[in-house]
């Protein structure tokens, strides 16, 4: 079977600092993969390539048969992949609830929204995935008063309401008291059941608690792939990672 | 706290109506009530700059550009009227000698109203979606509107004999052959002013409440994040900046028709200003305050130039320093202040 999501050398350079260099990877459909890495080893920038956020400047992003490279971060959306990012973004401005409707993957034209009703069935969803984030009793609260960590749920539970095949979090338990990050891990297991995920992970208790695959990466490019436990054990990757 | 806010509205729908419709027809004399219908002009164009920064966040400094579209257009009609079937005055003092092919169209009265609506519209959507596109915002989009305003100023002015110059457009009476500047359909065309103001205010109330209105908002706050929920928040922004061009067309219109004349200076950049002033005074998330806003500087302009002509630019720029600096969101934002310092007493 093809895989979800295929990197092919892959590069991108910041006036002239190769960020990422010729990167080649991919992730199989259901997968939950985990990418770890020193500070400034690509893995932020490789995830804002994915997403379009960041143009690369030579290589091929494919999602299933689509070449992303191309399309603008709204058309890369559309076409089911959701992108989380390392501070939590949730519009502070409007109620949890006003959140996730936003991200009710209809009617996202303007005329689209202009005439958008909230229907039972896109009520019941809302509901559906407030409760999958831990966010039911908070459906009126305005973003900008949740905890960190909530917000980052409910940053999960919008790109949920998307109903992407692919999702790429970065840091998804920033910030998280310990509990949280309990909580955090159940919820991304469950919700890689029929889709694939990349979280990009610092944390290495929290790493063992979700990963089947790791990627390394060190300095743009890859450094090592395999089970947590190979990884564990590799000397490349203890010297520039793990050792410390 | 949702419901409180929308009772607030309420209440401030109703007190501008009550005021528009029986309070200043009964109680001001008619050169007091054709100040208000001046300034009830400018509202059109303060409702849609709410519309515009107060929840797209795109600040224009020219909206002058779009209240001359509305204002030129209507005059040109009502001047050819004027005129007919003789070219019009100012043409004639230009050596003008045959009406430009630009004006013909202007004879008619729905080829004028259908410019009013939709010239001002094919102008700014692209004017909007090309730069926000290109991700060019904020102060260097202010600066392209600014710099828009002011060089249809210096156009209309250089082209004395196809704009009527730095005098504007003016001396027209009828429209229909009915008589418009007697205090009589001062009245009826005030009364037609509010209605259609209403309108507007209704179509704003009704945009800031949809999903739209929604979107727009988030785009405020986080406009990256909005783009990964699959949103092309070039087109949002556009379609705010382009109502907002809309409402101040109209607004030029209803100046043009009731004040009886247009001029550069109402299209330039001073004017442009005072045009976000009002906004900002009334609350620029708060399509009603704009109103408010509109008026109640409408007013102090007068006052002000009445009594010490020469301080009103400093007034005006005082004024909106001090709201910038100490009421963020204007008048509305103070009164909604209010409002929730209130509710835990009256709450059971």
């Amino acid at each position: 079977m093809t895989p979800i999501l295929s990197v092919e050398n892959l590069s991108v350079s910041f006036d002239g600092f190769l960020a990422v260099d010729s990167l080649t990877f991919s992730v199989e459909r259901d997968e939950l993969r985990v990418v770890i890495g020193p500070n400034g080893a690509g893995k932020t920038t490789l995830l804002d390539m994915i997403c379009g956020k960041t143009k690369p400047t030579q290589g091929r992003i494919r999602f299933k048969d689509i070449d992303l490279t191309p399309l603008g971060e709204h058309q890369i959306v559309r076409v089911g992949v959701g992108r989380k990012f390392q501070t939590p973004s949730t519009y502070e401005d409007l109620t949890v609830l006003e959140n996730l409707e936003i991200s009710y993957p209809r009617q996202r034209g303007v005329l689209g929204s202009l005439f958008f009703r909230r229907t039972p069935p896109i009520a019941d969803r809302i509901r559906e995935v407030a409760a999958e984030v831990y966010l039911a009793d908070q459906l009126e609260t305005k973003a900008g008063a949740l905890s960190h960590g909530q917000k980052q749920w409910l940053e999960i539970g919008m790109l949920l309401m998307q109903r992407p095949e692919l999702m790429l979090l970065d840091e998804p338990v920033a910030g998280m008291s310990h509990r949280e990050r309990e909580l955090t891990a159940d919820l991304l297991k469950k919700i890689s059941h029929g889709r694939s995920l990349v979280v990009i992970e610092h944390d290495m208790e929290f790493v063992k608690a979700i990963a089947r695959k790791v990627t390394v990466l060190h300095q743009g490019k890859l450094l090592s792939e395999g089970p947590l436990e190979q990884i564990q054990n590799d000397e490349r990757v203890i010297d520039v990672y793990l050792g410390h | 706290m949702r419901r409180l806010l929308r009772r607030s509205e309420l209440i401030g729908y109703l007190g501008l109506a009550v005021v528009l419709l029986v309070v200043f027809p009964l109680a001001l004399d008619s050169f007091r009530l054709s100040l208000v219908s001046k300034y009830l002009c400018f509202a059109f164009v303060a409702v849609g700059v709410v519309l515009a920064w107060g929840y797209g966040g795109v600040l224009s400094l020219g909206q002058g550009l779009f209240f001359g579209f509305g204002g030129y257009f209507m005059a040109m009609f009502l001047k050819l009227e004027a005129s007919a079937p003789e070219l019009p005055d100012f043409m004639v003092w230009s050596s003008t000698e045959v009406l430009p092919w630009w004006w013909e169209p202007y004879h008619h009265f729905w080829v004028t109203l259908l410019s009013i609506l939709v010239i001002p519209c094919l102008l700014a959507f692209p004017l909007a979606y090309a730069p926000f596109r290109k991700r060019v915002g904020g102060v260097y989009f202010a600066i392209i509107t600014l710099a828009l305003a002011l060089a249809a100023t210096v156009m209309v002015i250089g082209q004395q004999g196809y704009t009527g110059g730095a005098n504007g457009i003016t001396d027209f009476k009828t429209f229909h052959g009915w008589e418009i500047m007697s205090d009589r359909s001062h009245l009826v065309l005030y009364f037609v002013e509010v209605a259609l103001l209403f309108v507007v205010m209704g179509a704003s109330t009704f945009i800031v409440r949809s999903r739209l209105g929604k979107v727009l908002v988030a785009i405020r706050d986080s406009e990256d994040r909005v783009r990964f929920s699959g949103y092309d928040t070039a087109l949002f922004k556009a379609f705010a900046f382009t109502a907002g061009a809309l409402f101040a067309s109209l607004g030029g219109a209803m100046y043009s028709i009731q004040v009886g004349l247009i001029t550069p200076t109402l299209i330039g950049v001073v004017a442009s200003v005072e045009m976000v002033i009002y906004a900002a005074v009334g609350g620029r998330t708060s399509v009603v305050g704009a109103v408010y806003g509109a008026l109640l500087v409408g007013f102090s302009k007068s006052l002000f130039s009445e009594n010490f002509a020469t301080l009103w630019l400093f007034f005006i720029g005082g004024l909106f320093i001090f709201v910038v600096l100490f009421m963020p969101n204007g008048l509305a934002g103070v009164l909604g202040q209010f409002g929730k310092r209130r509710a835990p007493e009256t709450a059971p």
